[in-house]
């Protein structure tokens, strides 16, 4: 049996997904200038404890392994542990994000007790001034607090997870060295023009050249970082298999997302009505969206090269990141904005008026949220729609 | 509980081992999925047979007689050993205790 054939299976999808992501609130205490789901505000339609456990029945049933539960900061809801315990009670590990708010010495020990939680601190800077940026004044010292917290408490191998933006690009090592410090694992991922990313991903987003320094980066030092495939668009700037991972959009074959009034999308960086496959509140709840939404099954079809038919690195990348083109108003079928070969640059400079996508009816944002003043004005790429609210 | 990893860096298919018991298997029309919810690993089986084996293998003495039992002859099991050595490095096997 060759590899190839299990990406092939991939592909057409599988019984249930192997990375579910579940967003269980809107509501966030921070206002990440970047934040892919907008949130700010709890929306009042979110699922009910009830409704929570009758899902993860459900992900119990089919088999899923494990949930990454995001937001918003999924700790400000008040049954967020009771859900966590119903979970891995139930066989459905958990790993979920956090900004570190209510990581305090008496929940760290808790989290150590278990084997089945697994937490992810986010941070995008290595130092305050530039996380702070990002994500607000005194979320770095918040985010170094909770890690000091799980390391006191004995939590093995948290993972400290960073967005990789323009700014932080640089500090790649000392990320890894504040992991070393905490006896933590870094995960870093792609910066996605998804919610608020979409207003400042061109202020924020790698240059070309950080996009190489990145991949070697990637080649030279990331074997114990993950990187949750997010890197394949950088796929042809090397050898196949250079990088590691799938090297394949997830989206609706091995990858979704429920999000927190339980609207079901591809992906996570795809919270658009446009990728809304269903809800689980439909009949037949997730496991029918999951096998039978025309949306996963369209993207179980094989999917055209379209304008990257003749690109040597389409087999490498097949053509980068659904969301990221979605959201800077490029065709599925065309190259990704951060291509490497530069196809991504030439087509938005060709789109200057493109239509990109308003936010939809997912905004939750407390308020418009700007970069912090070491970085500069923001502005949506295009100007598009202002938000639906 | 042995730890397969770091006591038999060498895979022995004489003696007899099992899913290590915080692995979950779940079948796919490929094979299967295995996660580990110690290490937070995830591995591919990518037939029913390799399925067929790794489920059986707590009931054989050894793991020639698992392969054998699942229609693998002797001749055949080199493939096999080999994924089996890959998840018994990657603790997902592990010898069984009482044996």
């Amino acid at each position: 049996m060759t590899v190839p054939r299990l990406i092939e299976q991939f592909e057409h999808g599988l019984d249930a997904p192997i990375c579910l992501t579940w967003e269980l609130t809107y509501a966030c205490n921070l206002a990440c200038v970047h934040c892919l789901s907008s949130s700010g505000k709890r929306d009042p339609r979110e699922l009910s404890t009830r409704q929570c456990k009758d899902i993860i029945d459900e992900l119990e049933r089919m088999q899923v392994f494990y949930v990454n539960i995001g937001g918003g900061e999924p700790t400000v809801r008040p049954d967020f542990w009771e859900l966590v315990d119903y979970a891995t009670a139930h066989h459905v590990g958990v790993k979920f994000s956090t900004n570190g708010v209510r990581i305090t010495p008496e929940v760290a020990t808790r989290l150590a007790a278990s084997d089945y939680v697994d937490v992810q601190i986010s941070l995008d800077g290595a130092t305050a001034e530039v996380n702070d940026a990002v994500r607000g004044p005194g979320s770095f010292a918040m985010a170094v607090g909770a890690l000091e917290n799980l390391a006191a408490a004995g939590f093995s191998d948290a993972k400290i997870s960073v967005v990789v933006t323009r700014h932080n690009v640089d500090q790649l090592d000392e990320f890894a060295a504040l992991a070393g410090r905490y006896g933590a694992t870094l995960r870093i991922t792609r910066l996605r023009p998804s919610g608020r990313g979409a207003d400042v991903w061109e202020d924020l987003h790698p240059t070309a050249a950080q996009q190489v320094q990145l991949y070697d980066w990637l080649v030279a030092r990331g074997e114990r970082v993950l990187t949750g495939d997010s890197f394949f668009h950088l796929s042809g700037l090397g050898e196949p298999g250079a990088l590691a991972g799938l090297n394949l959009c997830g989206a609706g074959r091995v990858v979704c997302l429920i999000d927190p009034v339980g609207d079901v999308y591809a992906c996570p960086f795809v919270l658009h009505d446009e990728f809304r496959a269903g809800s689980v509140r439909d009949p037949g709840g997730f496991a029918h969206v999951w096998r039978h939404s025309e949306l996963f099954l369209e993207l179980r079809e094989p999917a055209s090269a379209g304008a990257c038919a003749s690109c040597g690195s389409y087999d490498a990348c097949q053509g980068g990141c659904m969301a990221a083109k979605f959201f800077t108003g490029l065709p599925l079928d065309g190259p990704d904005p951060e291509c490497v070969k530069g196809f991504g640059e030439d087509a938005l400079a060709g789109t200057a008026v493109a239509m990109v996508p308003a936010a939809g009816s997912s905004d939750h944002s407390w308020k418009p949220v700007t970069l912090g003043r070491t970085m500069g004005s923001t502005r949506r790429a295009t100007g598009a729609a202002a938000p639906v609210v | 509980m042995e730890c397969a990893g770091s006591t038999d860096r060498v895979f022995d298919p004489d003696r007899a081992w099992q899913l290590h018991p915080q692995v979950a298997v779940r079948p796919e029309p490929f094979g299967a999925l295995l996660y580990h919810f110690g290490t937070r690993k995830l591995s591919f089986l990518k037939n029913r047979t390799i399925l067929t084996v790794v489920r059986s293998l707590a009931e054989h003495p050894d793991v020639r007689s698992a392969c054998r039992a699942a229609g693998v002859q002797d001749s055949g099991q080199g493939p096999y050993l080999h994924a089996l050595g890959v998840l018994a490095d990657s603790k997902m096997l592990v010898v069984q205790e009482s044996k």
